[in-house]
């Protein structure tokens, strides 16, 4: 899809360093032991990203690729908003929405249409954005008329379908994927690729982390590498994948 | 690409604080009828249990101090006196402990996405208000028995407690709330000021003997803290209207009133403070 109107970019991620303590204790007097005997210790904390920059343009699909701890869980929390950058800066623009643990927000008590109201809430949808998606949503996760049901009583394949199908309804700009193209059976996660593709489609800007190699080909690109926490390649998906592997 | 205007473009996770919850008063009043729906969760009575416990606790309180104890002799209607003393604390309790663990309890969003996390604290204090309406219409209910009947003061005064005791858990909670995710020492604080406020408000006994015991200044500090502002409150429109020649107020109650929504307003800025510093931790202390 050809890039429109504005051409500024979607993300920026601009020299960003995040730590992350290493042996933190939630006692008040552990930590204050700790605080005294500093000068001696090792270092208590770990650089998890460090100097990170690059920006994802208007349409842009970018997978996030690296080995397990090289920091791509806690690039994307950076730009969710869940996690600040201990330096650097994180800026987004639009309504930026999280495909990053599903179902995080579902109550077992509340019934399937409860929760997906409470979630897509939570997802910052409000009433009537979500009146207008429920029957998609509900659609979509092929939960027909268990929607009234609690959703303690759902086999874990429903719950995950509803969860994803509240997350992707969610009226959005940009979208964030991590891992949870996991999820599900194979029909269904094929049907969860096939509306992530046509949110692409539709110009929606995307920042992807996925082990499977052949759905981030599929998806994206552009490919930015991380190897422990620092960032080794950015450019063509192709190349950034013999990057990681190299 | 380095002079790029940056206009529409927003820093990810920077809420405007408890402001937050008129842009986001969707997801609060969802949040709390989530509370509220799955508060009596696998339980036969649900919402009775929120009239049986004040009213046993009323019928305790009343043998054992009024009828066998036989305290306040001087203070008629002792447990009517007793009882809209109690509630207030009740409320402060469980108001103020709620929002000292609602980020915590709420790990699992906090977590993964962001929202504004002052609105769990506030959700966790108007949760605590609705459950404490039972409360209210046992209060009601004893009091209608004995003659009571609606004023615009009662009212007035009623909500008046009300604002006040809900001003200063929303402070207390967003201070004890946040530092709750780094340090759990907190629910240790907040145990004991909850042990404390039953024994620093006039709930037990009247303001008078407080008066006589204490040197003015002391009495004068004893009168600002927002809880003996708001029992007062509510004696005055429950209790009060009651008796024949009620305790009324202490002296200088406007002063008081003044102090407390002073003190409240102050506690809740430093909340807020201390809630926006310590919140850039919740995600990864947690
Ligand atoms: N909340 C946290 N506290 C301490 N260390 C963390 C925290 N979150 C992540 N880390 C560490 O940061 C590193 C990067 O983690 P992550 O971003 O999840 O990697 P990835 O998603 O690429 O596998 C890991 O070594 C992990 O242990
Ligand atoms: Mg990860």
């Amino acid at each position: 899809m050809e890039k429109t109107m504005d051409q500024r970019p979607r993300i920026i991620v601009d020299g960003v360093r995040k730590d992350f303590l290493l042996r933190h204790t939630h006692s008040l007097k552990e930590a204050f032991v700790a605080r005294i005997q500093r000068k001696n210790a090792a270092p208590t904390t770990f650089q998890a990203l460090d100097g990170v920059s690059f920006e994802v343009g208007e349409g842009e699909s970018v997978a996030v690729l690296g080995l397990n701890g090289s920091g791509k869980s806690t690039l994307l929390k950076l730009v969710s908003g869940v996690l600040e950058p201990d330096a650097g800066t994180v800026l987004t623009r639009g309504r930026v929405a999280g495909l990053i643990e599903v179902g995080a927000g579902f109550h077992p008590d509340l019934s399937g249409r409860e929760n997906v109201y409470l979630n897509a809430a939570i997802l910052g949808m409000n009433e009537a954005e979500t009146d207008a998606r429920f029957d998609d949503i509900v659609a979509f996760s092929e939960i027909g008329e268990f929607i009234d049901q609690k959703v303690k009583h759902y086999s874990s394949g429903m719950f995950v379908r509803l969860a994803f199908s509240v997350a992707i309804h969610v009226e959005l700009d940009v979208l964030l994927v991590d891992e949870v193209l996991a999820v599900g059976d194979a029909p269904f996660r094929e049907k969860c690729t096939k509306k992530i593709k046509e949110l692409a489609e539709q110009g929606k800007t995307m920042l992807i982390v996925s082990h499977s190699l052949g759905m981030v080909k599929d998806l994206c690109d552009r490919g930015v590498v991380l190897r422990k926490g620092k960032k080794i390649f950015d450019g063509p998906v192709d190349e950034a994948i013999k990057a990681l592997q190299g | 690409m380095t002079t790029e205007d940056l206009t529409g473009f927003q820093t990810p996770g920077r809420g405007r604080g408890i402001l937050d919850i008129f842009r986001w008063h969707y997801l609060l009043r969802l949040l709390i009828r989530k509370g509220t729906s799955t508060r009596y969760r696998n339980s036969v009575l649900g919402w009775t249990w929120s009239y049986v416990k004040p009213a046993a606790q009323f019928l305790v309180y009343y043998f054992v101090m009024g009828v066998i104890l036989q305290f306040h002799k001087d203070i008629p209607n002792f447990a009517i006196y007793l009882f809209s003393g109690i509630v207030v604390i009740n409320l402060f309790n469980e108001a103020f402990g709620n929002a000292t663990n609602s980020i915590v309890d709420n790990r699992a969003l906090v977590k993964k996405i962001y929202l504004p996390r002052e609105l769990f604290p506030i959700a966790a204090i108007i949760g605590a208000l609705v459950h404490f309406l039972p409360q209210i219409a046992i209060l009601l209910f004893v009091c209608l028995l004995v003659g009571w009947v609606p004023s615009f003061a009662a009212i007035g005064a009623f909500l008046l407690g009300m604002i006040i005791i809900l001003a200063f858990s929303l402070g207390l909670g967003l201070f004890f709330g946040a530092f709750n995710v780094r340090y759990r020492d907190a629910q240790n604080f907040v145990e004991i000021i909850k042990m404390l406020s039953t024994w620093t408000a006039p709930v037990l006994y009247g303001w008078a003997m407080v008066q006589a015991t204490l040197p003015a200044w002391a009495f004068h500090i004893y009168m600002v803290n927002p809880i003996a502002v708001a029992v007062e409150y509510l004696h005055y429109a429950f209790w009060d209207p009651t008796v024949e020649n009620g305790a009324g107020f202490p002296p200088h109650m406007m002063w008081y009133t003044v102090g407390a929504l002073v003190f409240s307003a102050v506690m809740i800025a430093i909340g807020q403070l201390t809630f926006r510093r310590l919140e850039r931790g919740f995600a990864q202390d947690l």
